[in-house]
């Protein structure tokens, strides 16, 4: 879809008539539509997207309203169960959240912590679907595999292996580096460090197969072109890849961020629930602690709201930024 | 009248939002039916190697079928781990809920708040054997002066040594505090590849010991309405002690301050510590490990030569719910399934500490590793503030991050202690 400025409601209904308006001299045997009944030119599309909108509707407008609507409430075990009745907070919660210090520091690791994952995870995985293009089909398949076992394992699978390559007595990383009996979780740095090589190395493999796919599709024409032109490796991936991969490297920058964000398992398996005093916790392990392990439905929902206000955000600007630039997603 | 399908969506969505005001709430009401026949269901935990609980159960079952002609017991052991997601389940749809339930004793006072057990506190009185249950087990069924179900096993924490290791060393067991540090210290000079004292940062019932034994209390306050006093001078120089426990002359801080209880006995039971607080219920975990028949056990010591340090009374109840329909069969059944002659077998069989006092004594006449354990408890044990707040401060582990603070230098005992101390009357406050 070539795009118009303003927004794309226009278009659809211009060109919805257009189309009817074509049908018309041709309809001998189409009577039915070209006399729509009264009402019955704005609900169709309607009636035909129905069943989408009840699927949709029902997983995700409604589970999203009532985490909306607990958030307002003080909402604990006791009061589901009927050992207290529910009372109205108005926003309570929010106020409750906001003045804790705690959660805006904890706010600023988890932007932070999803940011450097983010990118780390987008170049480990651009390099590595390049370099798929370049090597022969047995060095390929090995990587397509490894890749592919990396993506399959559970997450806390692979936290607990990588806890264990890195545990100061016996795991083989310290032997190698000669680092003797030094703590990685000890440190708040060395901690997010390690759950960041963690978080990337399964979630890199997405990247990796989706980017590859885009390339394969890239003309061979214009790579040729390029490379006959004398362009380096960089150049070509800069200024003919990316540009035609955009599409590609938006969504799989959305798909990083919201994953990256909502890190959970990684965090509290391999720092043991947030890291000495607390220091590597994430927004999500927050939640968790703070609500609804003790059963605050409430205040866990208010995180909640909070999270999926910010992900909107970021997805929004980033989708408005892209756009500014020219592209039609 | 030709309405858009955008104002459409605008005005009806209003409408959905009122019908539907206030989130979901369960009528959990307590039943008015007492029925005096029918199913029975109960809920115990599942432990590790169940077997003879499960033959104690069984054999307390039948005679209770036997004894009430047209009752029937299903009994079901649910495992540890998820058993808070099935309890709140249970709270949350009375009809799949259990008649009768075993559950952790420091769960009581949030479970009560929940509105899950069933007061009993008559027929407890009425009860021939529940006068001599012993005081600390009896406040852990005890909130706000009601009872809330009867006592099934206590459990509390003394002190593993290595007698090769302090033979070598031509060390003493400690009689004092102080004398426990310098020993730690001592051990893992000489023997640089063991912790002297394993201690853990995340070790919450092996670090309050050292607050109560100089004086110190969690919290204050009697029926439901608490103030912390974790940063009160006393319990602030049980803190600074144990905190001093971390270090490279004993266990160092970037290994230990991570460790919760279990991770200190698993060092013991592998033979890397000198020394270890553990429970009776740790026993066969240390006997299965490679330290078995080269230790030995006494009651963590005191401040003063000669005291032990008041150790916490962990352990499990059995109550009633509330929403049961045969309120007369269920608390016989509770009573049954705690009564001394219960407890005796129980012990025999899974080693769980009676909560009588008598039983205990004859248990420790028969199994001599019990000894430390019982002296422990009767030197006076201490209990967690009976207050739902305790599970939030508990699940927002305010306490080990404390600890933690302390011993990675991040605060000083006194800064650490009063953000602890004002996080827990957050928790008590909210809980009320």
């Amino acid at each position: 879809m070539r795009g118009t400025p303003n927004g794309s409601g226009v278009v659809e209904r211009w060109r919805v008539r257009r189309v009817r308006g074509l049908s018309r001299p041709r309809g001998g045997s189409r009577k039915f539509n070209t006399a729509p009944r009264p009402g019955w030119s704005w609900s169709a599309p309607w009636l035909y997207l129905a069943p989408a909108l009840v699927v949709l509707g029902g997983l995700l407008v409604y589970p999203i309203y009532q985490l909306g609507l607990i958030s307002f409430f003080q909402y604990t075990q006791a009061q589901v169960s009927g050992g207290e009745p529910t009372t109205f907070e108005g926003f309570g919660n929010y106020s409750a959240l906001f003045s804790d210090s705690e959660f805006w520091q904890v706010l600023l690791a988890t932007v932070l912590f999803a940011a450097a994952c983010v990118v780390s995870t987008l170049a480990v995985g651009c390099a590595l679907a390049v370099l798929l293009t370049r090597v022969r089909a047995l060095p390929r398949l090995a990587l397509m595999m490894a890749a592919l076992g990396a993506w399959a394992t559970p997450a806390v699978t692979g936290s607990t292996v990588w806890l264990f390559l890195f545990d100061p007595d016996f795991g083989p990383v310290n032997r190698i580096l000669g680092l003797g009996d030094y703590s990685w979780t000890y440190g708040r740095f060395s901690a997010f460090f390690l759950v960041l090589l963690e978080v990337v190395w399964c979630s890199f493999p997405f990247v990796m197969v989706t980017v590859y796919a885009g390339i394969r599709a890239v003309p061979g024409e214009v790579l040729e072109a390029a490379a006959l032109d004398g362009a380096s490796q960089w150049r070509i991936w800069r200024s003919v890849l990316a540009p035609m991969l955009r599409p590609i490297l938006t969504v799989v920058t959305i798909q990083s961020v919201i994953w990256d964000f909502k890190v959970f398992t990684q965090i509290y398996v391999m720092t043991n629930g947030g890291g000495i005093a607390g220091q590597n916790l994430v927004l999500n392990v927050y939640a968790y602690q703070q609500a609804f392990a003790s059963s605050q439905y409430g205040l866990g929902s208010a995180i909640g709201v909070v999270m999926l206000l910010i992900l909107l955000a970021v997805t929004l600007g980033y989708l408005r930024l892209l756009r500014r630039q020219g592209e039609e997603l | 009248m030709k309405l858009s399908p955008r104002l459409a969506v605008l005005l009806t969505a209003p409408v959905l939002v009122i019908t539907a005001c206030a989130p979901q709430t369960s009528t959990n009401s307590s039943s008015e039916k007492d029925d005096k026949s029918g199913t029975l269901r109960v809920w115990l935990f599942q432990e590790v190697g169940n077997k003879p609980k499960e033959k104690v159960v069984d054999s307390v079952v039948a005679a209770f079928e036997k004894a009430h002609k047209g009752t029937e017991v299903d009994v079901e052991y649910m495992a540890v781990d998820t058993r808070a997601q099935r309890v709140k389940a249970a709270f949350n749809d009375p009809k799949s809920a259990p008649d009768v339930m075993e559950y952790g004793n420091t769960d009581t006072a949030g479970y009560v708040k929940d509105g899950g057990l069933l007061d009993v506190t008559r027929e407890f009185g009425d009860w021939s054997e529940g006068k001599d249950t012993d005081p600390t087990a009896r406040t852990s069924v005890t909130v706000d002066g009601r009872m809330y179900g009867a006592p099934f096993y206590v459990g509390v924490r003394a002190l593993y040594y290595r007698t090769d290791v302090f033979k070598k060393l031509g060390l003493q067991p400690p009689r004092t505090m102080a004398e426990l540090a310098s020993t730690a210290r001592r051990i893992r000079a000489a023997r640089p590849d063991l912790y002297g004292l394993v201690v853990g940062g995340a070790y919450t019932y092996g670090a309050m010991p050292f607050v109560w034994a100089n004086g110190g209390e969690l919290a204050t306050g009697k029926g439901g309405s608490y103030t912390s006093a974790i940063d009160s001078a006393a319990a602030q120089k049980g803190i600074k002690a144990y905190t001093s426990l971390f270090g490279d002359d004993n266990c160092p801080a970037a290994k230990c301050a991570v460790m919760g209880g279990n991770d200190t006995i698993t060092a013991f039971a592998a033979g890397k510590a000198g020394m270890a607080i553990g429970g009776d219920f740790s026993h066969t975990a240390v006997e299965a490990g490679k330290v078995k028949g080269a230790y030995a056990v006494v009651p963590l010591p005191g401040v003063k030569a000669g005291s032990i340090a008041p150790a916490f009374a962990g352990g499990n109840n059995i109550g009633v719910l509330k929403s049961t329909s045969h309120r007369t069969l269920a608390v016989d059944l509770m009573e049954q399934l705690t009564s001394k002659k219960t407890q005796a077998e129980m012990f025999g069989a899974m080693g769980f500490l009676p909560t009588f006092s008598d039983v205990r004594d004859q248990a420790a006449a028969k199994e001599p590793y019990v000894k430390p354990f019982a002296q422990t408890l009767a030197a006076g044990t201490r209990f967690v503030p009976a207050s739902p707040g305790w599970s939030q401060i508990d699940s927002q582990l305010v306490l080990p991050t404390m600890l933690q603070e302390v011993i990675s230098g991040k605060k000083d005992v006194a800064a650490a202690s009063r953000e602890a101390a004002a996080k827990m009357n957050d928790a008590f406050g909210s809980a009320g």
